[in-house]
């Protein structure tokens, strides 16, 4: 029982994580209907930012804050350079850019940076919280900014009008345009906040997986199962989902006798098709009605 | 990925449509680029390098594997990322058999694609169910998932585990005066024309309108009394069939299987080798496998350090030129120069 | 002309528009009155729709529509909606996912004035009391008068000097249509609103008409006060169906 437990409060922990890539994908979801599959190297790109500001000497919070401004206009910047000349090409182009950028960035990342692992910092220790030995400090605080997050965005959707113009631009373009909203720019600006959301989400990650150019690739993937199992459309069920993949891996690593720790990424997986086979659209999405 | 239909929002000329469909080029200008590149195919082996027919003979089998996406995405709208899965069955259905059963290379192609075809049909089964975003990482997850089957312990008294198994390269036979390479590259270009000719007929054909239909407008489709389900699953065993026989005809090219030859990174660049040869173009498939042999070998000649950033740069700069593929590109030049003589 | 006119607000002429290479208008011209009401008539596929989307800059165009001194075409669809013109698509282009009051806010999203932006809300429910009734529930759930209502309500938010509407009465009951119209009429002698109406159901739309013009194949073929058009005899045998 204890050992259930434990797993269960390690799996929050490694599912704090999660959720925190799982916002960024339907941040960027949300804005341009696109599951961007360099999200995760973006967001590593963004740490190796906040990693050098650190090495220059400025103190963690100030860096951590320079890294998400930059990196949100650095979202936007790509956007507008990238994606707008791409604005009439086929869906099935925009993925190819999006492979395109993973290639750029992971190959940046490690000319700069090199290959070899740094260690990150982390703001809130790394000493064990409640003597346990099951749950840092910095474990409890990813979850708590990333909750924090979440609650932010909520606010933002819910209560600015600029929210309210992202959500209609990317729900209903054509009469967004209608309304007066500026589609392109409201894209363009999902692209920063996701960027944005990533760099956290990169900068909470690296202290445990530790910083290199392929940190994020297999985070990604979880990331993505999250965001899938929670239906693609809620923060919230983003947020829930990565948990729910972070738990379910590290209870199938324990318990399911061939799974180990390699094959714990296929048992996730796998579940995550199971998932989708009762509720093909996630646990908190909803299934889009078209009229014929 | 999308939550839209993969296809129907192609660029304004010819919305929707693919290459094959559209009034486009003639005919007989058609037949005399096949004439001229036969021609051109059949000298080839016999004026460069061994390991430059190696190459080419890549070039065909990826060609192939794209080929059966591309009927599966092009012309049917089902989205994978995990067709490198299907290629890792191919290859693993030979190796095995050449190994544990004494087959011979020949006998062990039909099998791989059969047993390709009964493992795609069954995905396709709950593939049913999922729309495309969510296909796509359903394939996705099965991609890399693969290797690492491949390697774990209950499978690995056949798939010789991380060390995967060496596969024997048949000699050309009856005395035929080529070597190993050169007839590889034959029967890779024969097998490759017998599908492609399969697949032309198919797209043309009842069924390949019925896809299409699919593709285009499901309930409209269901409403004219297509059974989407069998069509859906049918589809996609085919496509696993054709990724089957490449993953088969790659084993003994390469001579060696192994898991880490069939990661994801396969299954992303057969979608990229899709999207540059041309969604929906037949002919645009091998240009799709010559591109992902070739490029990154450019890449890397570009620059070492930054083999990967040249490689995005490249794949941005081609989808910009030409948002339609290859393909399409060709097309529109076709078209301008006949339209001016016109 | 009918009653009394202070002006032009909208002088179009010239109009021409593509959908990709193929041609759909060949040289309109026509006119709104300000304070005033046109229709356009036509048939299906007469170019009715697309002289509305030419108008919005969803489609190419060419020629002249000016807006007060400036000219609408080459610009972008926010652009113009920005210098006040509100569009009522075919379809109500309603965000389905979101309520009713955050659909108005949406309509009002150009402006600042967030005291008169709440006033306006208040007035648009007064307008249309059922949607007031289910102003926080989400806006596919409506039924399609309420989504037309909706659809006008929203425009009204921008503080339109012109709304374009799209075949208001379409696939809706006729009790609803005339309720529809009736309050059509209210908001032009009320609000003064200018509107360019494009409508299947031609003796509804010249009633609440000043001016009327008859498009065939994406050319003005008739125009005229909508009294006097009304009583053509060729328009009453093929559009008003008596």
């Amino acid at each position: 029982m204890e050992l259930f437990a434990h797993q269960i409060l390690s799996g929050l922990a490694t599912g704090g994580i999660y959720a925190c890539m799982a916002l960024a994908i339907v941040m960027i979801y949300q804005a341009i209907h696109h599951l961007n599959f360099a999200q995760g190297e973006m967001a590593m790109f963004s740490t190796f930012i906040a990693w050098q500001l650190i090495e220059w000497g400025f103190p963690y919070w100030i860096a951590f804050f320079l890294t998400i401004a930059i990196s949100f206009v650095g979202g936007v910047v790509i956007e507008r350079t990238v994606f707008k000349p791409l604005h009439r090409a086929p869906v099935l182009a925009h993925i190819v850019a999006f492979i395109a950028l993973f290639a750029i960035f992971n190959s940046l990342a490690g000319f700069i940076w090199d290959f070899t692992i740094k260690s990150f910092p982390t703001p809130f220790g790394q000493q064990s919280l409640f003597g346990s030995g099951l749950i840092s400090a910095h474990d409890t605080g990813m979850i708590v900014v990333t909750l924090v997050l979440l609650g932010l965005l909520f606010l933002f959707f819910r209560h600015t009008r600029i929210g309210l113009a992202m959500r209609a631009a990317a729900s209903n373009p054509d009469s967004a345009r209608l309304v007066g909203v500026r589609v392109g720019w409201m894209i363009a600006l999902g692209w920063g906040m996701a960027a944005a959301i990533g760099a956290v989400a990169g900068m909470l990650i690296a202290p445990v997986v530790f910083l290199e150019p392929n940190m994020m690739l297999a985070i990604l993937i979880y990331g993505f199962a999250g965001a899938v199992v929670g239906g693609l459309i809620s923060p919230g069920g983003a947020v829930i989902g990565g948990f729910a993949v972070g738990v379910v891996e590290n209870l199938a690593g324990t318990y399911v006798p061939v799974v180990g720790q390699e094959m714990k990424l296929t048992i996730a997986l796998a579940l995550i098709v199971a998932v989708l086979m009762f509720k093909p659209t996630g646990l908190f999405g909803a299934r889009l009605v078209t009229r014929v | 990925m999308t939550d839209q239909s993969m296809t129907s929002e192609a660029p304004a000329q010819g919305r929707g449509k693919p290459v094959a469909e559209r009034a486009g080029i003639p005919v007989g200008l058609k037949r005399a680029a096949l004439l001229i590149g036969l021609i051109i195919a059949i000298a080839l082996p016999f004026m460069v390098k061994n390991f430059t027919i190696f190459q080419l003979t890549t070039v065909m089998i990826y060609a192939i594997a794209i080929l059966g996406l591309n009927l599966l995405t092009g012309f049917n709208g089902q989205f994978s990322l995990g067709h490198s899965t299907f290629i890792a069955i191919g290859a693993y259905t030979t190796a095995i058999l050449m190994e544990f059963g004494g087959f011979g290379f020949y006998a062990t192609l039909p099998l791989a694609a059969l047993f390709c075809f009964i493992v795609g049909f069954l995905f396709g089964l709950p593939a049913l169910r999922l729309e495309s975003i969510y296909l796509a990482l359903a394939t996705f997850a099965l991609a890399v998932a693969t290797p690492q089957l491949l390697k774990s312990a209950p499978f690995e008294p056949w798939t010789g585990g991380v060390q995967g198994l060496l596969v024997f390269k048949p000699e050309a036979p009856f005395g035929i005066p080529l070597n190993s390479d050169q007839w590889m590259y034959f029967v890779t270009l024969v097998i490759g024309l017998v599908l492609a000719f399969f697949a032309v007929n198919l797209v043309g054909s009842r069924t390949g309108r019925a896809m299409m239909a699919i593709r285009d407008n499901p309930i409209a489709a269901r409403a004219m009394g297509i059974n989407i389900a069998l069509y859906k699953t049918t589809t996609f065993g085919v496509s696993a069939a054709y990724a089957g026989i490449a993953g088969s005809l790659s084993a003994v090219v390469v001579q060696f299987v192994a898991p880490d030859s069939f990661t994801f990174v396969l299954a992303i660049g057969l979608f990229v080798g899709l999207v540059i040869g041309g969604v929906g173009s037949i002919p645009g498939a091998l240009f799709g496998g010559a591109f992902l042999v070739y490029v990154p070998n450019i890449a890397e000649e570009l620059s070492k350090g930054l083999a990967g950033a040249a490689y995005g740069a490249i794949l941005l700069l081609v989808i910009y030129l030409m948002p339609a593929g290859a393909a399409g590109l060709v097309r529109a030049i076709v078209m301008k120069v006949l339209n001016r003589r016109a | 002309m009918t009653g009394p006119m202070t002006g032009t607000l909208l002088e179009v002429s010239g109009l021409e528009a593509w959908y990709g290479r193929i041609q759909a208008l060949f040289g309109l011209d026509f006119t709104v009155a300000d304070g005033g009401v046109t229709t356009l008539l036509g048939a299906n596929g007469a170019g009715k729709t697309t002289t509305l989307r030419a108008l919005c800059g969803m489609i190419r165009s060419a020629g002249t529509a000016r807006l007060g001194g400036t000219d609408l075409t080459g610009r972008a669809t926010e652009d113009i909606v920005r210098l006040g013109v509100a569009h009522v698509p075919q379809g109500r282009g309603t965000f389905t996912a979101m309520t009713v009051e955050e659909n108005l806010q949406l309509g009002a999203m150009t402006r600042r004035d967030m005291r008169a932006i709440a006033e306006d809300i208040e007035r648009a429910y007064a307008y249309f009391p059922r949607l007031a009734e289910r102003r926080r529930q989400q806006a596919g759930t409506l039924s399609g008068g309420e989504q037309q209502m909706l659809a006008i309500s929203r425009a009204m938010m921008l503080k339109p000097r012109l709304m374009l509407l799209d075949e208001p009465s379409f696939g809706l009951a006729p009790l609803i249509v005339e309720e529809l119209f009736s309050i059509l009429s209210r908001l032009k002698a009320e609000e003064n609103l200018s509107m360019l109406i494009v409508e299947q159901n031609a003796a509804l739309a010249l009633e609440i008409a000043d001016e009327a013009y008859l498009i065939e194949t994406g050319r003005m073929v008739m125009s005229g006060p909508a009294r006097d058009i009304g009583q053509d005899e060729n328009v009453r045998r093929a559009y008003l169906g008596y």
